[in-house]
């Protein structure tokens, strides 16, 4: 169907909104850090959308392949992430965010 | 490099008891500085022979060496260099002399003392510092011998440092040449800025340079360059060789051992002032104003001084105020510009001086460190070396024929009289007056301890005495055994002795009356006519004699002898009634006419409360309070402001990031 097509704009917004998305995600969630290391994935994955759109409209190979290398990184942080948020949990027994206050101030 | 090798080598061996002394054995320490010292001496008379018998033939005035270029600022080199003239060769065999004898009586004087190694390091230290300062050829290393001897006076006054009394005598004297100091920088510093070098040979070349130059002292009061610099260079003179008023700190240095009372502060460091004087002759002739109030300040110098020794118990403070009113004599007779007649008085006053100091050390030492002449007396047939030598020192000291003082005082009264300077008449009658003056201190001090009974141990009653015995039974036993010093002692003294009967009559042709100082010395014989006057009037030393009988100062002199004799010997109470009956005059002689005191509160109490003003307004108000609390107030306060800003929570974090983001991309929109 052309002029439903979608175009370079609609991936682009689409990642904006995945962003503003996820923003949110991270600045009004209190309760879960599981929540938030989420959130942060889908930054990422904006990122990514983001990278993929351009490669294919450049017909540029690269922003595949660094979106490969994104997503290896992103599981690697996630992993981390969830390692320390099971310490933080052994430690405190908790995991909601409005509790991690120590570095006021 | 033989000059060189000169201040070197007490150098070396100063760092080598200085470093090591406490290592090796005491002996090692006098053994190398007494030979370090020794050869400078022999080093020092082989460059006064050639100076005196090679260069008048070949016709060499003057011969400067530098050695070393220790800054180069463009258009001023800063070296260490040596001027060989015939008066720094002089002073170098003087002072070498002294001090070589001066390092062997310690040996005898300081040898049970702990700090054995530490004396000697100091004395050859001070050896080397006066070596740089006489034989310097620039401003800047006559200055740095000039603080390296006020660094050894001050060491050595505090010595023994466990005393309160010596280490306030030490800084007292370093305090009180930092005043003379001070007008010293000044002087060199307008000959520095005039003619933009520090070399003496320079600076002398140039001197006409300087006529009528102005210096603005406060707006709307100009003075001559010349007279300002003079007078400032006159006031560094007055510090080291403390004439009146800074001349309080020098009886106080007789806190320090007497070994040192004789270097340092009779024989060679005091002298400095006049030294630097006469080196700078060329200089000092261009003012008369100067000139004036040098003749003025020597011969004030010399009547208080010598009044104030009238009145001395203390053995070595009567030999100090004795020095200091030596010094005003010389002092005078730099302001009538006879420089030669001044430096050939302070070669034998070193002299005799010296001796006179060692003397006492030695009667010090035999009575176990009592200063007091109250409890000497009859030592004469216990000491006789002492005793003859000591008779000698002040027969020279007094100016009586045919020891030194006899040739070199006379001379100084003649160029009084026959200067031309304001001040010289009253200079002229104050000198006369302190030639009577001397003779009676001295011979009181001679009557008060060789002659008479001895009083030593008497104080005692005998009641007490038996009581005494058995606590101090070792102590009291000793007061009846005084005996004549060891030979390291006593040969210094007979050496000494020979000099000061010699040294006048031999000298007084060349040095005084013949042109042994050349060029060295430069006077103007058109306006200050008083050297001339003196070669004019020199006939021969028989006719000197033959003169000397018909006039005043030797008559003078004998009267003093016979004063002190009547005071001392004959009647001893006549002189308790003429004190009670000359109460406040004799209060203001025992107490160095109040000068102590008035320095005590208008120097050192205003001092204080100066500082007290700046500890509390500047520093405990202004920097403590107003800079340090309050900037750390504004932290504090800023931070507590700031604080509420860190919540801790993670989304407040977040939500300021993607604020910022959100701001800086809007930003870059823009643009």
């Amino acid at each position: 169907m052309p002029g439903l097509e979608p175009t370079l704009l609609h991936y682009l917004l689409l990642a904006a909104a995945l962003l503003v998305i996820s923003l949110v995600g991270i600045i009004a969630n209190r309760r879960n850090v599981l929540v938030l290391l989420m959130a942060v994935e889908l930054v990422l994955l904006a990122a990514n959308l983001n990278f993929v759109a351009f490669s294919v409209y450049y017909h540029d190979l690269s922003g595949q392949v660094m979106t490969a290398f994104v997503l290896a990184t992103a599981a690697t942080e996630s992993a981390i992430g969830l390692a320390l948020l099971i310490l933080l949990f052994r430690r405190r027994g908790t995991i909601a965010v409005q509790t991690l206050d120590v570095l006021k101030g | 490099m033989m000059l060189a090798l000169i201040p070197l080598l007490p150098l070396l061996a100063a760092l080598f008891a200085g470093f090591f002394g406490r290592r090796v054995p005491r002996c090692w320490s006098h053994w190398v500085c007494c030979a370090a010292v020794g050869i400078s001496f022999l080093l020092s008379a082989n460059v006064l022979y050639e100076v005196a018998t090679l260069w008048p033939s070949t016709g060499i005035q003057s011969n400067s060496v530098t050695l070393y270029t220790w800054l180069d600022l463009g258009s001023t080199k800063l070296t260490v260099g040596f001027l060989i003239d015939p008066l720094s060769a002089l002073m170098m065999v003087v002072v070498t002399l002294v001090s070589f004898l001066v390092h062997v009586y310690t040996i005898g004087y300081m040898k049970d003392d702990p700090g054995y190694a530490r004396f000697f390091a100091y004395i050859a230290f001070f050896t080397f510092s006066m070596l740089m300062l006489v034989m310097s050829n620039n401003f800047l290393q006559m200055f740095f011998g000039w603080e390296g001897v006020g660094l050894a006076s001050y060491l050595l006054i505090g010595f023994w440092y466990t005393r309160p009394s010596a280490t306030k005598a030490g800084m007292k004297a370093f305090l009180m040449n930092r005043v003379g100091d001070f007008g010293f920088i000044i002087g060199i510093g307008l000959l520095f800025a005039a003619l933009g070098t520090l070399d003496f040979k320079e600076i002398f070349g140039r001197v006409d340079e300087l006529r009528g130059l102005n210096v603005s002292l406060w707006p709307g009061v100009e003075w001559s360059l010349l007279t300002v610099a003079c007078i400032g260079l006159f006031i560094g003179a007055m510090g080291k060789s403390a004439q009146v008023p800074l001349h309080s700190w020098l009886p106080d240095s007789m806190e320090g051992p007497t070994p040192i009372s004789a270097l340092i502060h009779a024989a060679t460091m005091v002298t400095a002032g006049i030294f630097m004087v006469a080196r700078m002759s060329p200089v000092f002739e261009g003012s008369d104003t100067a000139l004036s109030f040098i003749i003025i300040i020597g011969a004030t110098t010399a009547i208080t001084m010598a009044l104030l020794g009238l009145v001395q118990n203390d053995i070595k403070r009567v030999i100090a105020y004795s020095t200091l009113s030596q010094l005003g004599y010389m002092t005078v007779a730099l302001g009538a510009s006879a420089y030669s007649a001044a430096i050939f008085h302070l070669m034998t006053h070193a002299f005799f001086k010296a001796l006179l100091f060692l003397a006492a050390g030695s009667v010090i030492i035999a009575l176990h460190h009592e200063q007091d002449m109250r409890k000497m007396g009859g030592l004469r047939k216990r000491m006789p070396i002492t005793y003859v030598t000591a008779v000698i020192g002040a027969w020279a000291l007094a100016g009586l024929p045919p020891f030194a003082g006899f040739f070199s005082k006379e001379p100084i009264i003649e160029a009084a009289h026959s200067a031309t300077v304001t001040g010289h008449t009253y200079a002229y009658w104050a000198l006369m007056l302190g030639v009577f003056l001397t003779a009676c201190y001295t011979f009181r001090m001679i009557f008060m301890t060789f002659h008479g009974a001895s009083r030593y141990g008497e104080s005692k009653s005998d009641a007490k005495r038996g009581a005494h015995k058995k606590a101090h039974g070792v102590t009291h036993e000793a007061h009846h055994d005084v005996h004549e010093s060891p030979k390291v002692v006593t040969i210094p003294l007979i050496v000494l002795a020979i000099c000061s009967v010699f040294a006048g009559i031999f000298c007084v042709e060349p040095v005084l009356i013949g042109d042994y100082f050349g060029a060295a010395i430069h006077g103007n014989y058109v306006a200050h006519p008083a050297m001339a006057e003196l070669h004019a009037e020199w006939h021969g030393i028989l006719d000197y004699f033959l003169n000397a009988l018909l006039s005043a100062p030797l008559w003078l002199a004998l009267a003093g002898i016979a004063t002190a004799w009547y005071f001392t010997l004959s009647s001893p109470k006549s002189a308790d009634r003429l004190a009670r009956s000359l109460g406040g005059v004799y209060n203001a002689l025992k107490n160095n006419y109040y000068v102590d005191a008035f320095y005590e509160r208008v120097f050192v109490r205003g001092a204080r409360s100066l500082a007290s003003v700046f500890m509390q307004g500047g520093e405990q108000f202004l920097t403590e309070g107003v800079l340090v609390q309050s900037t750390s107030q504004l932290v504090r306060w800023g931070a507590q402001g700031l604080r509420y800003l860190q919540t801790g929570y993670l989304y407040h974090y977040a939500f300021a990031m993607a604020l910022g983001l959100l701001v800086l991309m809007t930003w870059w929109g823009i643009l």
